[in-house]
């Protein structure tokens, strides 16, 4: 079996859902001959016709509304928005409508949607192609924002996206779609969502991250290692709802937390794990939580875009700091 | 110079201003035990709708937007659409709904602050009330690809009003329901105002109707104090949805007899004497002296309809006032199908919060 981009394992999860499922339907623009802009969707048109993989004209809420009728209808929509920065016309229809319709209607209708879109910088892409604003949808009570890391949870990650009966928010860090290969076999199988993913044991230090910052982190527990410091590394996936049961076991063991993402800090999601570990964990800190995350800036353009995001020197900062807190 | 573009758009109406029916009664709405139908449900609505209003004032309703002088809009829809139909509404479309199976206690159980009047009845597909205006087009839209797409011979009904037809999705919707032939009737139900702001400020576009051509859909405008004309525009649109995904946008003209809602004071904007002028064309007066005109209605029955109104009306109060309340944790209980483990001690902590409160 040949190793697959975290891309691939998008497009492969795509079409092991669609073969298995006749309501999982595509649309979004370019998803059809084009396979989208990032080839996502490759291939998909020829298989499963123009009805299940739908070019819509070139305006963003009207994707997410039409997905919402057809979830509503009992399809299984799964809308892809271009990149991150052009979902905002498609917020009010997914705040006010696809997270609210169950609630609205005491069960009646509901929205099993999955909004797709790349997300984050480092693609060398233009202006707003590289925002990570996963926090404005965490806040959404009705939503779940679920963050792949690697070809195989991406893989994994979407079929159980897709088969789950409320609105997901599907955020692919683009800087990781080409990044690495890796074996992910098209069995069907589903990793649960709602759970964090600890991919590295250690007892020193908690490093909590997701996303993109995946590869940054792990980068900086392998030197933590030559260093003596046993770093435990927890991917988050899904953002929310959040899995703090996770992090808190392992900060009682470890101690000490340092928190990554490429997101602007104030009002991140970090902001968030920080505080329930404040309220929850205290005594089993040994240091203050730590943040290392994107500036409160705009993300930039793309020659200066590579200081905006957080490195593994940064990381490896903070670590110290929570190592040597006295 | 050559001229690659040309349009016109239609005014449907049967029953004039004067009750004078132009022509023969339209297919659809040939049968005199519907016109009669017709004309009870108008009136039901009216009485219901007055009363709607009485308990808003005496604190036990929250905010309601009447639907006095635009009976026929409703009412006539309501009539047309058939049974699987998707119904997809906006927030006075009660004269609709009550066609659609839905109890009058629970329109007031809705307006009245509780989700339960969104429940309708568990087959119902159609959509509850879009409270921000103009984002249910689209899922109109996305009802209508589903059908499609599973190759079902039914179409779906979208209404607005005259002010959500200058929002973004209101456009968007009607672009691709050109653009990929839904099988979708989208009603503006244009009673001249948003709030304060007259139909001429909204746009400067000679009709609404004719919003429909930048689509690619037909557009036409119809006498919305004439249920016959309405009843008969929106079921043949309806029924070139459903056979040929050909997408309508009909403009139903009526006038707002009322404040936008309870919270509102038109008189604070509203010229004077306009309202007066225009209860001219009013619906429900229309259609009684055409009925007393074709022997099918007289006094008698007017008051025994009355009557029986005012007594249904009352049993629905006494019904929705009667309705247990919703425990405190049903705010969480449909939020997901499955609520997350995270959120079950947020849960909890309401259940407390509610002992402590009461206790």
């Amino acid at each position: 079996m040949a190793d697959i981009t975290l891309v691939e394992a998008i497009t492969q999860a795509l079409a092991y859902e669609m073969r298995k499922d006749k309501d999982v339907v595509i649309l979004g623009e370019d998803v059809g001959k084009d396979g989208g802009v990032f080839r996502a969707t490759l291939g998909l048109l020829n298989e499963f016709g123009p009805e299940r993989v739908r070019d819509t004209p070139l305006a963003e809420s009207m994707i997410a509304g039409l997905a919402i009728g057809m979830a509503a209808q009992g399809l299984k929509p799964v809308a892809e928005f271009q990149f991150m920065g052009f979902i905002y016309p498609a917020y009010d229809q997914i705040v006010n409508h696809a997270a609210r319709i169950r609630n609205r209607t005491r069960g009646r209708l509901s929205c099993p949607v999955v909004f797709r879109t790349p997300y984050g910088a480092g693609i060398h892409a233009p202006e707003h192609h590289s925002e990570s604003t996963e926090a404005i949808f965490a806040h959404i009570p009705g939503l779940r924002v679920v963050v792949p890391s690697s070809p195989a949870r991406a893989y994994g990650l979407l079929l159980a996206s897709i088969r789950d009966p409320d609105p997901v928010i599907f955020l692919e860090p683009s800087r990781l779609y080409r990044w690495a290969k890796q074996e992910v076999p098209d069995d069907g199988k589903a990793l649960p969502l709602d759970v964090c993913f600890t991919l590295r044991v250690g007892t020193d230090v908690t490093l909590v991250t997701w996303g993109a910052m995946v590869k940054e982190t792990l980068a900086a527990a392998d030197t933590l290692a030559k260093q003596g410091i046993s770093a435990e590394v927890i991917d988050v996936a899904t953002i929310k709802p959040l899995d703090i049961e996770t992090i808190l076991a392992s900060v009682e063991k470890t101690g000490r937390c340092v928190i990554i993402h490429e997101a602007a800090r104030s009002c991140g999601v970090g902001a968030d794990i920080s505080a329930q570990i404040a309220e929850r964990g205290l005594m089993f800190l040994q240091a203050p939580v730590q943040r290392v995350t994107g500036y409160d800036t705009i993300v930039p353009y793309a020659r200066l875009e590579k200081l905006y995001i957080p490195n593994e020197k940064q990381i490896l900062a903070a670590v110290t700091n929570v190592m040597e807190f006295a | 110079m050559n001229v690659v573009a040309k349009f016109e758009i239609p005014y449907y109406q049967c029953l004039d201003e004067s009750s004078i029916l132009h022509g023969n009664l339209p297919d659809s709405v040939k049968d005199t035990k519907q016109l009669v139908k017709l004309y009870r449900l108008m009136v039901l609505l009216r009485i219901f709708d007055t009363k709607a209003i009485a308990l808003q004032r005496t604190g036990k309703l929250g905010t309601y937007p009447s639907t006095r002088g635009q009976e026929a809009v409703f009412v006539g829809m309501g009539a047309a659409l058939a049974n699987d139909d998707v119904f997809v509404p906006y927030y006075r479309d009660v004269g609709t709904l009550i066609q659609r199976g839905v109890k009058l206690s629970d329109i007031l159980l809705y307006w009245g602050g509780d989700e339960r009047g969104n429940c309708y009845h568990k087959d119902s597909e159609d959509f509850p009330y879009s409270v921000p205006v103009g984002s249910q087009p689209l899922h109109g839209a996305g009802i209508a690809t589903a059908l499609k797409i599973r190759g079902e011979k039914r179409a779906v009904l979208v209404t607005c009003g005259d002010g959500a037809s200058s929002q973004g999705d209101f456009y968007e919707a009607l672009n691709v329901a050109g653009a990929w032939k839904l099988p979708i009737v989208f009603v503006v139900s244009n009673n001249q105002w948003a709030i304060s702001v007259p139909r001429s400020a909204q746009s400067a576009s000679q009709t609404i109707a004719q919003k429909a051509v930048a689509a690619g859909i037909e557009g036409e405008q119809v006498d919305g104090n004439d249920v016959i004309a309405v009843c008969d525009r929106v079921t043949l649109a309806l029924k070139k949805a459903r056979e040929k995904n050909e997408p309508v946008l009909l403009e139903i003209l009526s006038y707002r007899q009322s404040d936008h809602t309870t919270a509102d004071d038109a008189s604070r904007y509203e010229p004077q004497g306009i309202r007066e002028k225009e209860w001219l064309k009013e619906p429900i007066g229309r259609m009684r002296k055409y009925l007393e005109a074709a022997k099918l209605w007289d006094e008698e029955k007017e008051k025994a309809l009355q009557a029986e109104c005012s007594v249904d009306v009352e049993g629905v109060v006494k019904e929705y006032l009667n309705t247990p309340p919703q425990s405190p944790e049903s705010m969480f209980d449909s939020l997901y199908a499955k609520l997350p483990d995270i959120y079950l001690e947020q849960r909890e902590q309401l259940i407390q919060k509610e002992i402590v409160a009461h206790g």
